[in-house]
């Protein structure tokens, strides 16, 4: 299968899509128009409705406040679990005595942290970020220490063998090695810096895409709504692109899983 | 006739011991309780210049006996000297030729190399001059910026001598280090050692299974018994002129003598040890 013709048949999926729900919001076909434009408006308003945020240029302020959030949340959060996920790896008393708080509090949905942090940090964006940082500090945490544990013996000693000490080991062996398998999760972790930042604004703030979507929901602007949360997508999207780069660019090293010829 | 001189280790040596090992013991705890003893009691001197190739069948505490001469495993008892001293800690003065792959994966070939003196404070600009030659000598000049998964095996375990020897050890270890690669390629490999070996003629200990490999590069062959404790059980010199050709010298007549008498001597010592182990 050629790229082109993959490319083609991605596209007519979205057609498709697009095509029924225009058909079910003007015609008599699946019911009420009226009351079908009221649940799930129609896809030339949300296209209008995109088209004058980004026209106004208002769009611009909310993306960016976003982006920020996200960025903050993923720096932070990926310094600490670098930093923490090392810690522990290299001591392992410290992290069998910490293990069931770890796991006590990676296990607590990180939704109802927002309102705390809200309390705590204020409506701005600091509380987003940090609901941000709880959920991308467990996924680089884990994949650090597991990435310093799974040192192959072999590359160590020959390491040890060709001369490092401690601090030369941990920044030619344990530390490329953590990286990488910090970088494996990149995706993930970006993801959830994206979520972190988008729930938080969502249950209360002034600015961003989150808080866009909430305020639509709140006068039941339902083309606000899927315009929202169509920008959002496109943004989601744009970031695992540049993610995608990025990892290329990191792990060029790694041998490349064999793709099955086109 | 007897071509081949039992090798005796009292014997005063006119040239200087790189490795002693004296009377080493080596045990591991086990998981459930109890010990296993890899190695018995050892005595073992390799003289500087010298190629001693350590021969056994597969686990029988080689790698084992390797590790301790090199100070990454501490023996149960029995001591280890290099050139007349006590080793504590890792061995500074030896480089080691692993069997599995242990470049580091996220550095290039060239980066491997050079990273043996830059973390000796040799500045990176003459450590990476030096590599480049060294990857040259060992055939991949052309390969420098390749990543250790671009590589065969055979140019992996070349970077491998390459990231080694650049240290200008006085002592190599080297561990079943040709024994993943196909027979061509291992030929190829020990021709390669034996030219850089001689060079400089660094003390080698060479662990390998294969006999055949053992008498082809070595001066010396010392054969060990299977384990759970092994030992030592034939120590031969092999009167081989060098410089040597690997392929060629299978087909000299005093290759033969010398496998011949070794693997005799060899196949009765290891029934013997066997009927030992059926007794105890």
């Amino acid at each position: 299968m050629s790229r082109t013709f993959l490319l083609l048949l991605q596209v007519l999926v979205a057609v498709v899509i697009v095509l029924l729900w225009h058909v079910a919001s003007s015609t008599g076909l699946f019911g009420d128009p009226k009351t079908i434009r009221f649940f799930f408006s129609t896809p030339v308003d949300v296209v209008t409705r995109i088209g004058t945020w980004f026209a106004g240029g208002t769009i611009w302020y909310h993306l960016g406040i976003t982006l920020l959030e996200s960025a903050l949340a993923f720096g932070l959060g990926s310094v600490g679990g670098v930093v923490i996920g090392f810690w522990f790896a290299r001591r392992p008393m410290l992290a069998a005595v910490f293990d069931p708080y770890v796991k006590a509090a990676n296990a607590l949905p990180r939704v109802v942290l927002a309102p705390i942090f809200a309390l705590w940090l204020g409506l701005g964006i600091w509380s987003k970020v940090a609901l941000g940082i709880t959920l991308v500090f467990f996924i680089v945490f884990f994949n650090v220490y597991q990435g310093v544990k799974e040192v192959s013996p072999a590359v160590l000693a020959n390491a040890r063998m060709l001369g490092m000490n401690e601090r030369q080991l941990l920044r030619h062996v344990y530390l490329p090695s953590a990286l990488s398998w910090m970088f494996s999760s990149l995706h993930t972790s970006v993801g959830f810096a994206v979520v972190g930042a988008v729930v938080g604004e969502y249950l209360g703030s002034s600015a961003g895409l989150g808080y866009l979507i909430h305020q639509a929901e709140g006068v039941f602007d339902v083309t606000g709504v899927f315009a929202g949360m169509f920008v959002l997508m496109a943004f989601v999207i744009l970031i695992d692109w540049i993610v995608t780069k990025v990892e290329n660019r990191l792990l060029i090293w790694r041998p490349r899983p064999a793709t099955a010829a086109g | 006739m007897v071509r081949l001189a039992l090798v005796s280790q009292d014997a005063p040596g006119a040239r200087e011991r790189a490795v002693m090992l004296d009377g080493v013991r080596i045990t591991f705890d086990l998981a459930g309780g109890g010990t296993y003893e890899a190695v018995d009691t050892v005595h073992l001197a390799v003289e500087e210049h010298e190629f001693v190739a350590i021969v056994g069948p597969t686990g029988c505490g080689k790698s084992t006996l390797l590790n301790a001469a090199a100070g990454l495993l501490k023996p149960s008892a029995g001591t280890v000297r290099i050139f007349g001293e006590p080793l504590s800690g890792l061995n500074r003065r030896a480089g080691y030729l692993f069997q599995q792959d242990s470049l580091m994966p996220w550095k290039t070939a060239l980066e491997n190399v050079a990273i043996g003196l830059e973390v000796a404070g040799t500045p990176a600009r003459e450590a990476r001059d030096r590599a480049r030659d060294w990857l040259g000598r060992v055939g991949l000049g052309a390969f420098c910026e390749r990543y250790p998964h671009m590589l065969s095996g055979g140019q992996r375990k070349r970077v491998g001598l390459a990231q080694v020897l650049i240290r200008d050890p006085k002592i190599l270890f080297m561990d079943e280090p040709f024994g993943p690669l196909d027979a061509q390629t291992r030929l190829i490999m020990g021709d390669l050692l034996l030219s850089l070996w001689s060079t400089d003629k660094k003390a080698v200990m060479f662990v390998t299974h294969d006999l055949e490999e053992a008498i082809a590069l070595a001066d010396r062959v010392v054969i060990m018994s299977a384990g759970p404790a092994a030992r030592i059980i034939g120590d031969y010199r092999i009167p081989l002129a060098r410089p040597r050709d690997i392929a060629e010298i299978k087909l000299d007549p005093q290759f033969h003598e010398a496998h011949r008498e070794i693997w005799h001597a060899l196949k009765e010592e290891v029934l013997k040890g066997y009927r030992q182990g059926d007794r105890s």
